[in-house]
């Protein structure tokens, strides 16, 4: 990027013409590519793998598949990887606490009255 | 004073009068500049208070479609019988093929961020045009499969039918067939399949609009000039229900495909 800009553009206190002074990663078409790719073929393995029998492994590996398909987005078309830790704890804060937040309400459904619907 | 700042350039003179937030543009028309607020210590702090924000909002998101994931898990695990024969009812070609358009319109948008980070307008657009084709798609692959429910009298509510999951051999299908009362079950599994798709398509539709709104705003070089911030936060808006879809297509299409029959 600096190459493009010239020198008096560059000299530029409040960053009026040259906010990039900000420092911060772009992420390459190149990486999205593979992203891009990545997905894809994650996609195919998800439905190839729903039509073999695996009994109680294949929801395991739906979601195993979703959740890995989804951590990708996230560091790389969501920059996450790219971004400061307050906003990598955001994220994770967020993750854990909805899986507490699932696991309280199922343990609270599960010791009522489980199969007596 | 006043007429001394109407020449644009010196970069001193304006910083003093109006550090940071506005400049005069060469009509001499008082331009604010969203790049750098006065309000931050640094351009690098106003970013990442923009994207905190951003990740906040997505935050409640992944708690509202949570109540609905929560509601599947349980219904799931009360009703199995009824959840795995209605799942086997969807279309998993048009399922497969929606996941792999919104896929391609997130990379689209991927390159769109890029862009305006390299300032190139042109491919900017083009690159907001291509996601919102594709999210577009996106939704006439779903209604198709909501006329399919339709014909089919799986929607919920007075047409709904269970004769498919309590007589399946006369509509050639090859499953069990479910006592009634567990065949009624089958409708809240199609409550849920249209509680969760719904919301979902009903996000794309709210991004698609906000994808016309920033396509114009691209389109007169608002995000080719070092400001990207609007296209950022709406690219996280718009990953976010991708992912979306990557949970409700296992969850909804494929889990239950397998099944002895």
């Amino acid at each position: 990027m600096a190459h493009e800009i010239s020198h008096d553009q560059a000299h530029d206190p409040s960053n009026v013409t040259n906010p990039e002074h900000g420092e911060h990663h772009i992420v390459t078409p190149i990486q999205y590519c593979m992203v891009f790719g990545t997905l894809l073929l994650f996609t195919a393995i998800t439905v190839g793998a729903a039509y073999v029998d695996m009994g109680a492994f294949n929801p395991v590996i739906a979601l195993g598949i979703a959740c890995f398909k989804a951590v990708v987005v996230i560091l790389f078309f969501m920059h996450v990887k790219y971004q400061s830790r307050l906003i990598k704890l955001t994220v994770g804060a967020g993750f854990f606490t909805f899986i507490v937040l699932v696991t309280m309400t199922m343990l609270d459904y599960m010791s009522r009255a489980w199969g007596m619907w | 004073m006043a007429n001394s700042i109407t020449s644009t350039g010196h970069a001193d003179h304006l910083e003093k009068l109006m550090p940071h937030e506005s400049i005069i543009n060469e009509e001499g028309e008082h331009v604010v500049l969203p790049q750098h607020r006065h309000h931050f210590e640094t351009v690098e702090q106003q970013r990442e208070a923009g994207s905190f924000g951003m990740w906040l909002f997505l935050l409640t998101e992944i708690m509202f479609f949570g109540g609905l994931f929560f509601a599947y898990l349980l219904y799931r695990n009360w009703y199995y019988p009824a959840f795995a024969v209605a799942s086997n009812q969807l279309n998993v070609p048009e399922g497969a093929a929606n996941t792999a358009i919104l896929i391609t319109s997130g990379f689209f948008m991927a390159l769109g961020v890029w862009a305006a980070e390299v300032r190139k307008k042109k491919l900017l657009v083009g690159m907001l045009i291509l996601t919102t084709v594709f999210g577009v798609a996106f939704l006439g692959v779903k209604a198709d499969e909501y006329h399919e429910k339709y014909e089919k009298h799986h929607i919920p509510g007075a047409s709904y039918s269970t004769a498919m999951f309590t007589n399946p051999a006369a509509y050639g299908i090859n499953e069990q067939p479910l006592a009634p009362d567990m065949a009624q079950h089958t409708e809240i599994f199609f409550f849920l399949y249209f509680a969760m798709t719904g919301m979902h398509a009903f996000h794309m539709i709210i991004g698609i609009v906000l994808l016309f709104w920033l396509t114009w705003r691209a389109h007169r070089g608002e995000f080719s000039s070092g400001y990207v911030a609007p296209i950022e936060n709406f690219g996280l808006y718009w990953h976010f229900v991708d992912i979306v879809w990557l949970f409700l297509f296992p969850l909804l299409y494929l889990i239950n495909r397998h099944l002895p029959k």
